[in-house]
């Protein structure tokens, strides 16, 4: 084991932000490379400000360097300016923690949160020193595996990968850690590590299935070995208050996104929004005890001199104990400083926007909502079920309780989309800014719109994508309707980047070559606007005999084989088909946390239940429960200029 | 008055790579979980408020920053070499406090009182007689101009003032045990604070510099050159020794 850190310390004086090559975080550990102790590289393949907060990778982190026989360092990908003087001194991806080279490793275990990211991936196995198929890569090189969202449909990088893994890692990474130290310690071949890696619950080893082709339509994935299993389905951890983890959440010295304390208070949603890949693939709703998050936040804020921490989840106003929660960190139960509090997804109702004004004592600069659609049909057909009454008294309050800045996020290009709900969105944003000037000489609203990418074990998953030309096309309807409205700013996604998006999240094996050219033309780092570039993904399409129009802008049939088919996070087929009949005819469902079950499969398939404190649904309501479903676009809210009156 | 404390601390080793703002953040955090009544700033969104020195270039390693943290009025402090490990414990391996003490309320800032400060600065490209006789013929030009940017436009400026000593060590062994050539130079903050690379330009394109680390500052009264504490100049050695041992 030599640390690479003399090698690398004289390349840090010529690159932006050193900081993120150093290590040597709060929390971070030195562990010891030991015989018997199988060592991972955790690696985010993104730059150090993105990767660091990464709860899922720094969860793994602790739960590996805490076993007798696993280690953990991390990794993340050196922005282009450190890439190239590492390659220009022969020096390989290091780890943070001991500055040892990629390949010490036995593990490779990329976090995978996003898919302009593939490109990365294979650059920085690449940048390791390593083949980048694993049909190339001996049995002295590390095992590469990945995990995160995007492993739903791993496809497009089952050439790369040697296994991934699906859904909920804490209780997994233990298991592989196990099959590889019985594997080295028999000293058999790679392919007998890679089947007793498919005999683990939610791992998928890719290349013990074969994939079958009728002309240019896939036909089936199906198990090659006997190893293999037709189904693979995901890991889902029962209980969250068995994982308080992490429990010394890294601390970086230089700036990073969400730079605060981060406590999860429950994993999985059950709204049902049915673009939204997150909430399906992690049902059921499993909460964290309130006296738990209460202690995690009181410990965490003690030990890291944070001011600030976030309650995390996909929708946290949803949490049962959020109430007394935030009145104990607010009332310094947590703690005798002073704390703010953030609530990262904020319910669309006045009640919630209530609570996030008591809890932001500081910084009361803007509060984001995300309807996500124009109009109440719109919002119907992808199960986002805010009335216009909701929004506008949401946004009310929060203008009410002196916030001056509201954010909006909408979604265009979803399914049945007509331009009047596309132009829905500037009539809602406008009426925002004019609920705002009751109160506030300038009040400023922000409409965010980005381009809908259909993925993979959604209900949209058969769903076409808009071509870059529509998009373009509405994004232009959007710019005419809000122009010169004054204290409404329009912001929009490249079309470009979403339709790429698309290829990855629901391309197939043929994928890979694909992301493979683009990467050798040099495009890493794609989901960086000023590194994307449209023209060589065109390119790489076209060399491979494939299309935008076959792999994103194409309606799937009932009985179309999905790249993802044989992979399951858990819900049925027919569940997310009939869902999708629902999302066309306009018909929504509501919350199943607090109604009855549909069986989509996550709980009664899996033996596993919500755990929910509460068993009615949040005061105002919330996804259909308690709301009078009838009256979503009527606004019984009168406005007069000057006064706002309800 | 309220009262001030006065922060003596280093920063050596890998978080030299880290910026003046995130040494902030570093302090801000090890402040608050010191648990020291310190005082906030007004206004919607307080801070505590610390005011830092003069800014340390990000990569330099220094023997010498300083920071004044403003106590809340009559609040209870722990004895000082308490509070001095308590703020070293809440702080990044390489960044440690080396003295602190309190100041009288009417004392200037750390940036209106300091006038100059020390530096060791190692230098390749040069070998040592060469760049000794380039050290003396600067030493004995009456002005050294250098051009530089001010609010986009290019201003011509005289370095010369602003270098109070300078000379050539070869082969200073420095704490890391290396043997280069290192230079020692005391340069003034006023007018304007003259950067390490600047002073590296004016003495030949071919000067390329290494490490750089603040040895010492200081303020200057009446003709009498202080540290910002009041330590003997035989601190910062004895710091140094102590500090590396831990940020390597
Ligand atoms: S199985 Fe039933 S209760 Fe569980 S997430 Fe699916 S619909 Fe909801």
């Amino acid at each position: 084991m030599r640390s690479l850190w003399p090698s690398i310390e004289p390349l840090l004086d010529g690159v932006t932000k050193p900081a993120r090559y150093i290590g040597g975080e709060l929390g971070a550990l030195t562990p010891e490379h030991r015989p018997g102790a199988v060592s991972w590289l955790l690696i985010y393949p993104d730059t150090y400000e993105i990767g660091l907060p990464n709860q899922g990778l720094q969860i793994l982190y602790e739960l590996l360097n805490e076993r007798p026989d696993a280690l953990a360092e991390r990794a993340y990908a050196p922005w282009v300016d450190m890439e190239a003087a590492m390659r220009a001194a022969g020096v390989p991806l290091f780890s943070l923690e001991n500055h040892l080279p990629a390949t010490d490793f036995d593990v490779l275990a990329f976090n995978l949160s996003a898919e302009l990211v593939y490109t990365n991936v294979l650059n920085l196995l690449d940048l390791a020193g390593l083949a980048v198929r694993s049909a190339e890569r001996s049995a002295a090189d590390p095992l590469v595996l990945a995990g995160g969202h995007c492993a739903f449909n791993p496809e497009p990088l089952a050439d790369f990968i040697d296994a991934f893994v699906l859904g909920d890692g804490e209780e997994v990474v233990g298991e592989i850690t196990e099959v590889i130290g019985s594997w080295r310690a028999q000293g058999s071949e790679r392919q007998a590590l890679l089947e007793a890696l498919a005999s683990l619950d939610g791992v998928y080893v890719p290349s013990l299935y074969e994939v079958r082709y009728a002309g240019d339509a896939l036909a089936e994935v199906v198990p090659a070995s006997p190893a293999a299993p037709a189904e693979v389905r995901k890991r889902t951890i029962a209980d969250l208050a068995a994982w308080p983890y992490p429990k010394a959440q890294l601390v970086p010295l230089t700036e990073v996104v969400h730079d605060r304390l981060n406590v999860e208070v429950f994993r999985g949603c059950t709204r049902g929004c049915r673009f939204c890949q997150a909430g399906m693939v992690t049902r059921p709703v499993r909460e964290r005890p309130g006296e738990q998050v209460r202690e995690m936040v009181r410990a965490g804020l003690a030990r890291t001199g944070y001011d600030e921490v976030a309650l995390t989840s996909l929708s946290t106003a949803d949490f049962s104990s959020i109430e007394e929660t935030v009145r104990a960190i607010v009332g310094g139960e947590c703690g005798d400083q002073q704390v703010s509090v953030s609530l990262p997804s904020l319910r669309v109702d006045a009640f919630t926007v209530a609570t996030a004004t008591e809890i932001a004592r500081a910084r009361r600069t803007g509060l984001t909502f995300a309807p996500e659609g124009g109009t109440w049909r719109m919002r119907r057909v992808i199960n986002k079920l805010i009335r216009e009454e909701d929004l506008y008294g949401a946004v009310e309050a929060a203008f009410a309780n002196g916030w001056r800045r509201v954010k909006l996020y909408f979604l265009i290009g979803l399914p049945t989309e007509q331009d009047e709900d596309v132009l829905g969105i500037a009539a809602l944003a406008r009426r925002c800014v004019e609920i705002g000037r009751a109160y506030h000489r300038s009040p400023t609203v922000v409409a965010s719109v980005g381009g809908f990418v259909p993925k993979a074990q959604t209900p949209f998953q058969w769903c076409r994508q808009d071509t870059v030309e529509e998009l373009r096309r509405k994004i232009n309807l959007l710019k005419e309707a809000c122009h010169k409205v004054r204290g409404l700013s329009l912001r929009w996604h490249d079309p470009e980047a979403s339709v790429v998006e698309g290829l990855a999240s629901r391309g197939d094996r043929r994928m890979g070559a694909v992301i493979e050219r683009v990467w050798r033309a040099g495009g890493t780092f794609q989901e960086w606007s000023e590194r994307f570039d449209m023209a060589t993904w065109a390119e790489a399409l076209a060399a491979e005999g494939l299309s935008f129009d076959a792999v994103a802008y194409r309606a799937r049939d009932e009985d179309e084989t999905l790249p993802w088919d044989h992979l399951s996070a858990g819900l049925h087929k027919d569940f997310l088909w009939s869902d999708w009949q629902d999302a066309l005819a306009a018909v929504a469902v509501e919350d199943c946390r607090w109604t009855p079950c549909y069986d989509c499969g996550a709980c009664t398939g899996a033996g596993l239940e919500h755990v929910v404190a509460s068993p009615v649904p949040p005061a105002g309501g919330s996804q259909g429960t308690g709301q009078d479903l009838s009256r979503g676009d009527r606004v019984p809210v009168r406005f007069t200029a000057g006064v706002g009156t309800r | 008055m309220t009262e001030r404390l006065r922060v003596r601390f280093v920063k050596l080793g890998k978080v030299r790579f880290t910026s003046h703002r995130d040494v902030a953040r570093m302090w801000e955090r090890a402040v608050r979980r010191s648990q020291l009544p310190v005082a906030a700033s007004q206004g919607f969104n307080p801070r505590p408020l610390l005011a830092f020195g003069l800014a340390l270039p990000t990569g330099a390693e220094s023997l010498a920053e300083y920071l004044d943290i403003t106590v809340v009025d009559g609040a209870a402090v722990v004895p000082l070499d308490q509070l001095a490990r308590d703020l070293s414990a809440g702080l990044p391996v390489g960044v440690e406090v080396a003295a602190l003490g309190w100041v009288t309320g009417d004392a200037g800032s750390l940036q209106e009182q300091v006038t100059s400060c020390s530096w060791d600065l190692e230098v390749r490209g040069v070998r040592a007689s060469e760049l000794a006789r380039r050290v003396e013929q600067l030493l004995g030009a009456p002005s050294v101009p250098v051009q530089r940017e001010r609010k986009g436009r290019a201003v011509d400026d005289d370095l010369r003032p602003a270098i109070r000593s300078l000379s050539v060590t070869p082969r200073q062994q420095d704490c890391a045990g290396g043997g280069s050539v290192w230079l020692q130079a005391e340069l003034a903050t006023r007018p304007r604070g003259v950067r390490p690379r600047e002073l590296a330009d004016a003495l030949g394109a071919d000067v390329v510099l290494g490490r750089a680390r603040r040895t010492q500052q200081w303020i200057e009264h009446g003709g009498e050159r202080r540290e910002p504490l009041g330590m003997g100049a035989g601190l910062g050695t004895a710091i140094a020794a102590h500090a590396w041992e831990r940020a390597s």
